[in-house]
């Protein structure tokens, strides 16, 4: 339990709560609630049926033949991109709406970037007949119109985020404010591992699933339910954290986290949030950001708008700085190579997030016959315009 | 004994004004509150500016934006504020998010606080037990107030916990609001207003949020020792003569 939240809402240095007054009230009863809810097992009971009937739970753990073959060891895909809405995303929005009916909310609130969480979360409140609303970055509205066609569709009212970068980190604030603004009857569904204690934690419970399906996959599939490595793209971190989860007490997995490089790390082009970043407080925790001297968030870049992100959760920031996960980055370029290599050996088109984590593959020395799971976690249909683009399709 | 003790010692519905320093221009920051002290402001909080001001609204943020991109920092803030004490005798407080202090170190922040006369601070998302834990001796040192916002959704017993925490003022949220919305005085607030002021409260209380005419500003302070206005003024000096523009704003709430 030495990588799990405390008492105090602390992963060693990180987490915390670091929230106005104005958001105090509903941030405790959440806190007080959150761990009680989930232990139910009425909850767990509808949560799980939910997971099996309606995302398609559990998603396959596949030995990607033809990778394997290229690096000479076992390359396990944990295929979340075929959930359903195309990512990994649904398990916490699943989670968070029975969470929030059982705590009497009527509205529900989130933010997005790639739109893949705004799309889980318009999903699930259709489902439930909740009042949804999504703060999107005017950039993102623009860069992933399918998205934003689909959350319409499910009858939710996207926002644009028009302040700083205008993308996922100006959406997050925009969230909060509305939450700030309707403290009694909202929900804010945070859709990564970052925000005020309880969500890295909570976030991190519902997409636990990932990692709990893996080790009994790998024991059915090779007899031993620890892998060698185990990879995960990091943005805010969410699943990475769900891919690491049950790993985490495991020491001798080793736990690797792709970050975006952007451009180049150098470049002023990136969102390689450990590399560049220091400790500081963003959204609502205490973890590792870009920042100025000053304190000022830096804007980050990535090709993948669900990297596109200036800090990652408290939890990741625990994990690097005592060196339990490896925390290291891709840029653009390569993981749109790494997304056409994926197509071509497997026949999957991946999400350009979860094309970073397979571009690492290339860079890893292995001895041979290694098990290595990789998380894709998410599905490339988004992001065809990119792929075109790059790649003159 | 400190300038915020004595003046609530002394004085009855105070007027505090929030400005954002660098804003409109960057050297702008002592000639505001010469000006604001020249115009019967009681009290001046001087925001600095950051990047994610998730407690504000967009009249702020956008004034907190213009700040930074013309070039403002924390520490170019501590620079001007050297001359703060040549004519300006009223309290001042610091406004802002604790991630610039973070960065500034925390010991730092308070030193060159105390430095330049500055008399207590507002961040608003400094949780009060990380206050009590990391930064509440470090404030005491260097005798500033750590001022703490209420809202209406505040339990009692927080409050009194609050209450007994700070030595300065505590910050009376009208609504569960960022900044900028206007004070609407029904019966939910009153009742709010009133419970706060039956509380009989150690430390005095000042109304902060959807100030912005004189009306406003009396309701707020029969049941409050005084109000806070910031969006409204940052509104009034966004463009035009500045001295003006203060002199004008701040005739508003005078009889």
């Amino acid at each position: 339990m030495k990588y799990k939240v405390n008492e105090k809402g602390y992963y060693g240095d990180f987490g915390g709560a670091y929230i106005p007054e104005m958001l105090y009230p509903n941030v405790e009863e959440l806190r007080q609630n959150y761990l009680k809810i989930i232990a139910d097992p009425d909850f767990q009971k509808e949560f799980h049926q939910l997971l099996k009937d309606y995302v398609g739970r559990p998603s396959p753990l596949y030995l990607a033949k033809r990778y394997s073959e290229r690096y000479g060891v076992n390359i396990f895909l944990k295929r979340e991109d075929l959930n359903h809405t195309g990512a990994h995303k649904i398990n916490n929005t699943i989670g968070q709406i029975l969470l929030a009916e059982k705590l009497g909310k009527k509205r529900i609130i989130a933010e997005t970037g790639a739109g893949q969480h705004g799309v889980a979360t318009a999903t699930v409140c259709a489902l439930r007949n909740l009042e949804c609303v999504i703060y999107m970055g005017e950039v993102d509205i623009e860069r992933q119109a399918p998205n934003v066609a689909r959350m319409k569709m499910l009858g939710a009212k996207v926002v644009p985020a028009s302040s700083g970068s205008k993308t996922l980190k100006d959406a997050t604030n925009e969230a909060m404010r509305d939450w700030i603004n309707n403290p009694v009857d909202t929900h804010y569904i945070i859709g990564s591992v970052v925000g005020p204690h309880p969500y890295p934690d909570m976030v991190a419970i519902f997409q636990s699933i990932i990692s709990e399906e893996t080790k009994k996959q790998l024991l059915a599939q090779t007899g031993n339910d620890q892998p060698d490595y185990v990879l995960a793209c990091v943005g805010g971190g969410s699943n990475a954290m769900g891919m690491f989860y049950h790993f985490m007490d495991d020491e001798n997995v080793k736990l690797i986290a792709v970050e975006a490089a952007g451009k180049g790390v150098s470049s002023g082009f990136s969102a390689a949030t450990t590399y560049l970043g220091n400790e500081g407080v963003l959204h609502g925790s205490r973890s590792i950001l870009m920042q100025t001297p000053d304190g000022q968030v830096v804007e980050p870049h990535s090709v993948s708008a669900g990297l596109d992100y200036p800090g990652i959760g408290p939890q990741h920031a625990h994990l690097f700085k005592t060196g339990r996960g490896q925390y290291v980055s891709i840029t653009d370029e390569e993981s749109l190579e790494a997304g056409l290599l994926c197509t071509k050996l497997e026949g999957i088109i991946p999400a350009i997030e979860s094309a970073h984590a397979l571009a690492y593959l290339e860079k890893m020395q292995f001895k041979g016959g290694e098990n290595v799971v990789v998380c894709l976690s998410g599905r490339g249909d988004k992001d065809l315009d990119t792929y075109i683009k790059y790649f003159n399709l | 004994m400190n300038r915020i003790k004595q003046l609530f010692r002394e004085k009855k519905n105070i007027l505090s004004i929030y400005y954002t320093a660098g804003y409109p221009n960057t050297g702008d920051t002592i000639q505001i509150a010469e000006a604001l002290q020249k115009s019967g402001a009681d009290i001046l909080e001087i925001g600095f500016p950051y990047s994610d001001p998730v407690a504000d609204g967009p009249v702020i943020q956008a004034s907190s934006k213009q700040s930074l991109d013309q070039g403002m920092t924390l520490k170019l803030l501590f620079e001007q504020l050297k001359e703060l004490r040549k004519n300006v005798t009223i309290p001042v407080l610091l406004m802002g998010y604790v991630n610039p202090v973070l960065q500034f170190g925390v010991e730092k922040f308070c030193e060159a606080c105390a430095e330049v006369g500055v008399d207590g601070c507002i961040v608003p998302d400094l949780p009060m037990v990380e206050y009590e834990e990391f930064y509440k001796d470090c404030f005491e040192k260097h005798n500033l107030a750590n001022v703490f916002l209420i809202t209406p959704q505040t339990a009692e017993e927080r409050i009194r916990k609050i209450d007994g925490l700070t030595n300065g003022f505590i910050y009376l949220l009208s609504s569960s609001a960022t900044t900028g919305k206007n004070l609407e005085v029904g019966n939910t607030t009153e009742a709010y207003f009133s419970r706060i002021k039956g509380m009989d409260l150690k430390n005095p209380t000042m109304i902060g949020f959807g100030i912005s005419d004189k009306q406003t500003f009396d309701k707020a302070c029969s049941y409050a020792n005084g109000a806070i206005i910031g969006t409204a003024f940052v509104k009034a000096i966004s463009e035009g003569n500045l001295e003006e523009n203060i002199s004008n704003f701040m005739k508003k709430f005078k009889d």
